[in-house]
């Protein structure tokens, strides 16, 4: 099954990468998407000193954290969303006659590594704002700083399974499912304290973009969350990363069900 | 082992439409109500019907792609739905609207991912063998979206008999390509069937494709089967009559007196009859050459589209 897949994606590079102009166009295009989300913080903290207790080099440790992991899945599961397409273009019928799994086939039909322009961005963002934000380093905070990108991405690429699933039932609902995709991505790069408690338990508790990066971020600033969540929670993005996965699977699973007719 | 066994298969949708500006009406219809037959392994069977009449709905319960609502389908001895990627080593499928190629890559390299799909060891015999039959060689460097319609769907043939599966099904391979093409394709067909004992399932508007390449016919009319049979058994079940065509080396009076015949049209002045018969060709041959001495003649099969849409008319009210 390695093989089958390393056959898929090769494909996909190979033919992304074969029409060079179109490509560099592509990528430099997606480095500007990345810069434009820069702007808009540097705005912000060029009228204000702190938001939402976040000063700016430690508003940036989460805008880079969650750039880096949303650009990440975005990469790997953001054209999920053109699910409806393959829906009516019969594409997803051509897939469930090869013997691989759908999901599987789906991710690896259009990778797309233009998006590695927003990644590069967030990456140099990170790199500014690490040392100068965070004091004292241990090992334990270097871990967190490897592990939390990777388990943000986790989060997004479930929360773009979780909103792909939705359209089998929704007839170009694409637009609801971007606001959890997209807008649980535009919430986690900016501190969960400046929400409402209510949209912020959301954001934590239901779609859980606050584990991305704010939460990490306050234990890198040795910073205890407002409102007396425990600290503790920083560490727990993989957990969440689990969480949205079993539940997206579970989710997926009764799209296909739905989509072929066996229930719902 | 059979390659398709179908029996009481019921497929039913649920469509909803507005009444008012907030009421909805459900209505359930039922695309295929209680279906049963049986193909085995290395027959060639045609599927035909009208829009709608419940083949597309069929073939994709035979391949896993919906669940049916009631019945029991299994496909190489599989229930599609539960084993579907096992099946899908067994299936290989042409659908004519839709393709299954990489449309940006070159022809060549879909073979080569579909090889890896299938896990295929020894693929590049079979492929170099398919891409000769079916004349690939010229474009398999082209990107798939630039192909003609004729050569992509030659390779979509290829492509769907790369991990040569025992049942191949082809949902309306045929349309869109001129006549050249498509009898290019059938002889492909009736070749590969020949050669590796391939199962074939059609589904077509195109009757020359079931006269050239299936033994038997399957009529699907509103979700039932209304025949199950050879060719030549539905045109007679439906009184269908051929028609002799003859050529006179003089012109002659009209040839109305020929038993069991009917007379359709006397051309030139008499030098070309055509006259209609469900009998033996040669009874009446022999007759007309008693009377008169004959020049050329031609044979006209009956128009399997009007016996179908006979048959639609005769089941449908």
């Amino acid at each position: 099954m390695a093989d089958a897949y390393r056959a898929l994606l090769g494909a996909r590079l190979r033919a992304q990468t074969s029409y060079r102009a179109s490509f560099a166009l592509d990528l430099l295009a997606n480095v500007g998407i990345g810069l434009l989300e820069f702007c808009e913080i540097y705005v912000i903290f060029h009228n204000i000193d702190v938001l939402g207790g976040l000063d700016w080099q430690e508003a940036l440790l989460v805008f880079a954290l969650s750039n880096i992991a949303f650009s990440l899945a975005d990469l790997g599961f953001g054209h999920l969303d053109e699910l409806p397409r393959y829906l009516r273009a019969g594409t997803l019928d051509a897939m469930l006659l090869r013997p691989l799994p759908l999901l599987g086939q789906l991710v690896t039909s259009d990778i797309s590594l233009r998006r590695l322009g927003r990644t590069a961005i967030a990456l140099v963002v990170l790199a500014y704002a690490l040392p100068t934000a965070v004091a004292d380093w241990t090992p334990a905070k270097l871990l967190l700083v490897l592990v939390t990108p990777i388990a943000g991405a986790a989060v997004f690429a479930a929360l773009f399974v979780c909103a792909a699933a939705l359209q089998f039932w929704l007839v170009d609902g694409g637009e609801v499912a971007n606001a959890f995709t997209y807008g649980g991505s535009y919430v986690s790069q900016y501190p969960s304290s400046v929400l409402h408690v209510l949209l912020r338990s959301f954001f934590t508790f239901v779609v859980p973009a606050s584990f991305v990066a704010y939460l990490p971020t306050l234990v890198l600033l040795d910073r205890s969350p407002p409102t007396g969540l425990p600290a503790a929670l920083g560490w727990c993005a993989p957990l969440a990363a689990m969480a949205m996965s079993v539940v997206a699977a579970a989710w997926w699973r009764q799209g296909i069900r739905h989509y072929t007719g066996a229930g719902g | 082992m059979s390659a398709v066994v179908v029996t009481d298969l019921v497929r039913e949708f649920v469509v909803r439409r507005s009444t008012g500006r907030l009421r909805r009406d459900k209505q359930v219809i039922r695309a295929v109500d209680g279906i049963s037959f049986e193909i085995a392994l290395g027959d060639a069977v045609g599927y035909i019907g009208a829009n709608g009449a419940g083949k597309s709905t069929t073939i994709k319960m035979l391949t896993g792609i919906l669940v049916p609502t009631a019945g029991t389908v299994q496909t190489l001895g599989l229930d599609p739905v539960s084993r579907r990627r096992e099946l899908a080593r067994g299936i290989g499928a042409v659908f004519g609207q839709r393709s299954q190629l990489w449309w940006d890559l070159p022809l060549g390299e879909s073979f080569r991912i579909l090889a890896a799909l299938h896990e295929l060891r020894e693929w590049q015999p079979r492929v170099a063998q398919l891409v000769e039959r079916l004349e690939l060689g010229d474009f398999l460097r082209t990107p798939v979206r630039q192909l003609s319609l004729g050569e992509r769907m030659r390779g979509e043939v290829a492509a769907a008999l790369v991990h040569s599966p025992a049942l191949l099904v082809l949902d309306e391979p045929t349309i869109g390509l001129d006549v050249l093409s498509k009898e290019k394709l059938r002889v492909f067909l009736r070749e590969e069937r020949t050669n590796h004992g391939t199962t074939l399932l059609l589904t077509t508007h195109d009757m020359t494709d079931i006269e050239r390449l299936c033994d038997r016919v399957l009529v699907v009319d509103k979700g039932r089967l209304a025949y199950d049979g050879t060719l030549t058994g539905l045109a007679a079940t439906m009184g269908a009559e051929r028609v002799l065509v003859v050529d006179l080396v003089e012109p002659r009076a009209a040839l109305s007196d020929i038993p069991g015949t009917r007379l359709l049209s006397v051309e030139g002045g008499g030098l070309r009859q055509r006259l209609a018969f469900t009998t033996s060709a040669a009874a009446v041959l022999a007759a007309v050459a008693d009377r008169c001495e004959i020049r050329d003649l031609t044979l006209e099969e009956p128009d399997i589209d009007d016996v179908v849409r006979k048959l639609y008319a005769r089941g449908g009210r």
